[in-house]
C-alpha cells in the first residue's frame, strides 16, 4: 500500500491533537509515515503508532529551534525523498502551511490549504475546503505532484488504530537557506489550564458587550462550567480584554467545535470565517437584531450580565 | 544608501459583499466590488514606517491581477508608497499559489528591492503561503507572521506570535517580511495623498516583460484543479428567545437535551 507522509505538530514530544486527526485521515489513502522534528521528536513514537503510523522518522537537530521554519523543509524533504509517498499531509498551523508549501514548490507539485476533509479519488486524494466565510463548499484535487495538503483542526474524528511506529533516524542535509532567519528569543506561552482553542469541542466567546477585561470572568466561569475553551471577538482583544491568542475569526483562530457560544458579539463577517462550521451555534445578544442570530441554532436576546451567569449557575447545579 | 522596498498587494472580492464562483470555477470578480485586501494595508504601513527611519528609501507597490487591481495600487500610492507595478495578462486568469509565486517573484527581482513587505494572508484565498513561496523562488530569509518589525543596518528584526510562544526573529537583507493585523493599525489616505497619487507612476508589466510562458500560469498551468464549488445550504432557523428572566435556565434546557451537558 502507498505511503503517506504526515507531519507531526508536538510539544516536546507532546502531540498535538490535529496530528491524530491526521493519522485518521492518512488512513484513508494509504499508510501513515509521520515526521516528528526537533526537542523530544522520538517520545512522539509511542502515540503515533497507537493512532496509525507505520513508521516514525526523527531528527532532532537544534537547527528546528534555531531559525526559522527552512530547516524543517528540509527535513520533510529528506523524508519525501526517503518514503516517495502518495500524499504528505500537514496540519493547517500557520507555520505548518508555510512549511507545507515551500516543500510543495521544491517536489513540483500542487499544494491545498486549510482542507476540512480528505478522501480518495480516482487521480488521488481530493480535499474539501470551506471558503469564503464557509460560505462555499469546494472539493479540489492537486493535479501535479505529489498531493501536499494542510488539514484544519477537528476535520475527522481520532480513531485509535495500532500499528508497529517504529522509529528510525531521519538524516537530513541543511540546505544554503536553513539558517538564514535566526530565533533570537522565545518565549513560551502560558498555559491557563483550559484546552486548547482549536481544539476543544466547546468554545464560549466575549465580545465587545462583555465591556471590560474584568468582565471576562464571566465568560470564563462558563467556559468552566463546561470544560469549554474562552475565545473572543477582534474589538475584545483590540480593546485589551483579551489575549490576540483567543481571538476568534479571519485573523485569529478557526475553530469548528461541537458547540460555540458568542455573548456579546455581533456575528461580523470576519468574525464568522473562524466559527461558522461550528456544529452547533448559540448567542446570547441584547440585539434581536443582531447577523448572529442568523447562524445560531439557539439564541437568547439579552443582556449577557443576566443570562450568561443563570445560564452558568444552572449547568452546574444539572451537573451535581 | 538607498532601502529598496516593494510591497505586494492583492485586489480581493470585498469579504462583506456577496461572493461567488464564475462558471470555470475561479473567483467571478464581475458581480462584486473589488478592493486592496485590508490585511494588506498593514503591510503598506508597515513598508512606510520603515521607509521613515531609513536615510533614503523608496516603496514600490505590487500587483498582480486583472485590470480593476490598478484600485488597489491607487490606494497604496494615496496611503504614500511611492510607485506601482501592475502585472497584468490574460493568461494569468485561474492561477494558483505556486503560479501567483512565480510571477511574484519575478516582478520583484525585476523591480530591484532589499525588502519584501507582504501581508499576513489575503482575504479571498486566506492560504497565508505568499510570502514563503516568494522567499523560497528568490533564495532570501522570510522573517514571517510579525506583529512587530523593524529595519537597521540592513538587519531586519520582528516578532512573531505563534501558538505555543511567541519568537523574536532576526534576518539579514535582502528578505522578505509579512506582518499581521497586530501590527499597527493602517493610515487612512489624507486628500493631498490621494491627488498626489494621481501623478505617481504605475507601470505595467505582462508576462514577455517577466519572461514567463503562457503554459507557466493560468488555469491551465495551475498544479491544483478545483472540481466543484457549492453554496453552503442555509442554516435551519434556529430557535430565538427573548430573555424574560428565565433565558439562562432555557438556554441550559436546549443544551442539555443536545447532551452538552
Ligand atoms: C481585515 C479584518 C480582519 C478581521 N479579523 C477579525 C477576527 O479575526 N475576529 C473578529 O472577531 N473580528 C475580526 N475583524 C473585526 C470585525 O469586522 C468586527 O469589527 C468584530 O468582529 C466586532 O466584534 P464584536 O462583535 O465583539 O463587536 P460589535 O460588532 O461592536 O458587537 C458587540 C455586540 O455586543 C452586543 N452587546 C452589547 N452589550 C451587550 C450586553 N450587555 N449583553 C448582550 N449583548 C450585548 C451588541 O448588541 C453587539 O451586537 C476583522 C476586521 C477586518 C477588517
Ligand atoms: C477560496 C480560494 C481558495 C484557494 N485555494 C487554493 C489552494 O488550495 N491552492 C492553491 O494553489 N491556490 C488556491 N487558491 C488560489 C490562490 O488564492 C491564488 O493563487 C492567490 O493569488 C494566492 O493565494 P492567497 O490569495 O491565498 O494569498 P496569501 O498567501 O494568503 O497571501 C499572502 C500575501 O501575499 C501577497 N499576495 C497574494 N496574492 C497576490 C497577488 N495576486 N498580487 C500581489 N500580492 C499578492 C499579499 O501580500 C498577501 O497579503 C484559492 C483561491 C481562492 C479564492
Amino acid at each position: 500500500m502507498a505511503e503517506v507522509l504526515v507531519y507531526v505538530d508536538h510539544v516536546d514530544g507532546a502531540v498535538r491533537k490535529p496530528t491524530l486527526e491526521l493519522l485518521t485521515l492518512a488512513r484513508r489513502i494509504g499508510e501513515p509515515v509521520a515526521v516528528a522534528l526537533g526537542n523530544g521528536a522520538a517520545d512522539t513514537a509511542a502515540t503515533l503508532a497507537e493512532h496509525g503510523a507505520v513508521k516514525v522518522l526523527t531528527d532532532d537537530a537544534s537547527e528546528y529551534a534555531d531559525y526559522l521554519v527552512v530547516p524543517k523543509v528540509d527535513a520533510l524533504q529528506a523524508a519525501y525523498e526517503a518514503v516517495s509517498p502518495a500524499a504528505v499531509l500537514v496540519p493547517s498551523s500557520a507555520e505548518a502551511k508555510e512549511i507545507a508549501a515551500r516543500l510543495a514548490l521544491r517536489i513540483g507539485a500542487g499544494v491545498i490549504t486549510d482542507a476540512v476533509d480528505i478522501e480518495a479519488g480516482d487521480s488521488g486524494p481530493v480535499a474539501t475546503q470551506s471558503v469564503f466565510a464557509a460560505s462555499y463548499t469546494t472539493r479540489t484535487r492537486v493535479s501535479k505532484g505529489t498531493p501536499v495538503i494542510t488539514v484544519k483542526p477537528n476535520s475527522a474524528a481520532v480513531e485509535a488504530a495500532p500499528a508497529a511506529g517504529a522509529v528510525e533516524a531521519l538524516s537530513v542535509t541543511f540546505s544554503a537557506q536553513a539558517t538564514g532567519t535566526k530565533v533570537t528569543g522565545r518565549t513560551p506561552r502560558e498555559s491557563t489550564g483550559r484546552p486548547e482553542l482549536t481544539e476543544a469541542a466547546i468554545v464560549v466567546s466575549g465580545g465587545r458587550g462583555v465591556n471590560g477585561a474584568e468582565n471576562f470572568s464571566v465568560i470564563e466561569a462558563l467556559a468552566d462550567s463546561l470544560g469549554a475553551a474562552v475565545g473572543a471577538s477582534r474589538a475584545a482583544v483590540d480593546a485589551g480584554w483579551y489575549p490576540h491568542t483567543n481571538q476568534v475569526g479571519q485573523t485569529g483562530k478557526s475553530v469548528s467545535p461541537q458547540l460555540y457560544i458568542a455573548s456579546g458579539i455581533s456575528g461580523a463577517i470576519q468574525h464568522r470565517a473562524g466559527m461558522q462550521t461550528s456544529k452547533t451555534i448559540v448567542a446570547v445578544n441584547k440585539d434581536a437584531e443582531a447577523p448572529i442570530f442568523d447562524l445560531v441554532d439557539y439564541g437568547v436576546v439579552g443582556d449577557l450580565f443576566e443570562v450568561v451567569p443563570q445560564l452558568t449557575e444552572e449547568i452546574r447545579t444539572r451537573k451535581g | 544608501m538607498s532601502l529598496r522596498i516593494v510591497v505586494t498587494v492583492k485586489y480581493v472580492p470585498d469579504a462583506t459583499g456577496d461572493r461567488h464562483f464564475a462558471e470555470d470555477l475561479t473567483v467571478d470578480r464581475d458581480d462584486v466590488d473589488g478592493l486592496l485586501s485590508e490585511l494588506d494595508e498593514y503591510a503598506v504601513e508597515q513598508a512606510l514606517q520603515i521607509a521613515a527611519e531609513a536615510d533614503d528609501a523608496e516603496i514600490t507597490v505590487l500587483t498582480v491581477g486583472p485590470e480593476d487591481a490598478k484600485d488597489a495600487l491607487r490606494k497604496a500610492l494615496s496611503m504614500g508608497a511611492d510607485k506601482a507595478v501592475h502585472v497584468e495578462d490574460d493568461d494569468l486568469h485561474g492561477t494558483d499559489a505556486i503560479g501567483t509565486s512565480l510571477v511574484l517573484a519575478k516582478a520583484i527581482e525585476k523591480a530591484g528591492y532589499d525588502l519584501v513587505v507582504s501581508g499576513m494572508a489575503s482575504t479571498d484565498g486566506t492560504m497565508g503561503v505568499l510570502p514563503a513561496l516568494v522567499a523560497e523562488r528568490l533564495g532570501v530569509p522570510q522573517v514571517t507572521l510579525l506583529s512587530e518589525v523593524s529595519v537597521a543596518d540592513g538587519v531586519v528584526k520582528g516578532r512573531r506570535d505563534g501558538d505555543s510562544a511567541s519568537e523574536q526573529l532576526e534576518a539579514s537583507l535582502p528578505a522578505v517580511v509579512s506582518v499581521t493585523d497586530q501590527s499597527g493599525e493602517a493610515r487612512y489616505p489624507s486628500f493631498k495623498g490621494i491627488m498626489a497619487a494621481k501623478k505617481k507612476p504605475v507601470e505595467s508589466w505582462d508576462l514577455s516583460d517577466l519572461r514567463i510562458e503562457a503554459d507557466e500560469v493560468g488555469l491551465a498551468g495551475s498544479w491544483t484543479a478545483v472540481d466543484s464549488a457549492a453554496e453552503r445550504p442555509a442554516r435551519t432557523a434556529g430557535t430565538i428567545v427573548k430573555d424574560e428572566g428565565e433565558g439562562g435556565k432555557q438556554l441550559a434546557g436546549f443544551l442539555a437535551e443536545h447532551k452538552f451537558v
